[in-house]
């Protein structure tokens, strides 16, 4: 395995992201997560048009604070996560543009549009689940889990169970030999 | 409006290794993902585990010896969390991806995660309106504050660090005998 190769042991790369929070802890007293910057952007669009917004609206208000600002640290994560990707898929030349995975072309049919709306309504209900239970696979299943959090642990075992439920409901046992 | 000069660098970077990790492990594909929930992929399940037992040996050690000054545990509101865990189980297969792996997705050239950002953003906007609807009851239910398993059973944190340790290793194997299983009944299809 070198930068070069096109995947890396998983086990590997979970060490990696296991010392990566190492450093996030140590160094800027943070915890890795993603799913908060989506509050950030939705709030520095509504900040284009009505500013007063982010101080009457409750949520926005909790999160975007002095200590939180609109560009915090996990702003430039979220940044820079495609960035460190395309770094690692163009060092063993292994992009993947993709309109339609396999998987879904086999169930639902080739449409860009069909798939584009489905994947456009996952994102809504997968970042809604995330801020009701203030966090995500990363902020809860990684950062929360490693800490032993009662919370992000329920959280883990809620989400697999529905998103295997929901993988059957959408692709059936057939749609194992589809993968 | 910006966070502190140290405090930008440090997510830079984070998101940089952060992006690159979760690429040259595939967890950036659909097909993973989706692998996953249907028990054929157990790559995800690998990566997880693999890092929190990692992390929880690192944290837990700076944590004891004073290097860390507090953890980051968020509340267990667990009415909300149960319910916001089954809601983006949902999402999740739906899409293909978690908000990490869907950001990182479309910088290795996937299309669709796009219109997945695009949803989330929406979602983000959809949720700031809507909770202050249930910010009093259901996100205040069964709300047992920031607590982990040790608080609870007044017990080290070693013990579950061990035992978490032990159950992947355990969990490991049997993926990993599975997988040769599979492989060689391939071998001779």
């Amino acid at each position: 395995m070198s930068l070069f190769s096109r995947r890396w042991s998983p086990y590997l790369v979970g060490v990696g992201i296991g010392v990566l929070s190492w450093a996030t802890f140590l160094t800027l007293d943070k915890a890795l997560g993603t799913s908060t910057t989506m509050v950030h952007v939705s709030g520095a669009a509504t900040a284009l048009v009505a500013p007063e917004h982010l101080k009457t609206n409750p949520y926005y208000a909790k999160e975007i604070t002095e200590k939180t600002p609109l560009f915090d640290w996990q702003f430039f994560l979220v940044l820079t996560l495609p960035v460190g990707a395309a770094l690692a898929a163009w060092l063993a030349r292994d992009f993947n543009v993709e309109h339609v995975p396999a998987l879904w072309r086999w169930r639902f049919g080739g449409s860009r549009l069909k798939r584009a709306i489905a994947a456009f309504l996952g994102g809504v209900i997968l970042i809604y689940g995330a801020r009701m239970a203030g966090g995500c696979t990363s902020g809860h299943g990684i950062s929360g889990g490693l800490q032993l959090a009662v919370s992000s642990w329920t959280f883990f075992l809620a989400m697999f169970v529905s998103g295997v439920a929901t993988a059957f409901a959408l692709f059936g046992k057939e749609g194992r030999k589809h993968v | 409006m910006f966070d502190t000069y140290p405090m930008i660098v440090g997510g830079v970077l984070t998101g940089l290794v952060f992006g690159f990790l979760l690429q040259k492990a595939h967890v950036t594909r659909y097909s993973v993902i989706l692998g996953q929930f249907l028990f054929t992929d157990f790559t995800v399940l690998k990566v997880m585990l693999t890092a929190i037992v990692t992390g929880g040996i690192g944290i837990y050690a700076m944590y004891g010896i004073g290097w860390i000054p507090h953890l980051q545990i968020k509340t267990a509101a667990m009415a909300a969390v149960t319910l916001g865990g089954l809601i983006f189980g949902v999402g999740m297969a739906l899409l293909g991806y978690c908000p990490g792996t869907d950001v990182a997705a479309a910088g290795e050239g996937s299309r669709h995660a796009l219109y997945g950002f695009l949803g989330m953003v929406v979602g983000a906007a959809l949720y700031s309106e809507t909770m202050p609807y249930f910010k009093d009851t259901l996100l205040k239910a069964f709300d047992y504050g920031k607590i982990s398993f040790a608080d609870v059973t007044h017990l080290s944190p070693w013990i579950f660090i061990a035992g978490l340790a032990m159950l992947s290793a355990g969990i490991f194997l049997l993926i990993e005998r599975w997988e040769k299983r599979v492989q060689f009944r391939r071998g001779i299809a």
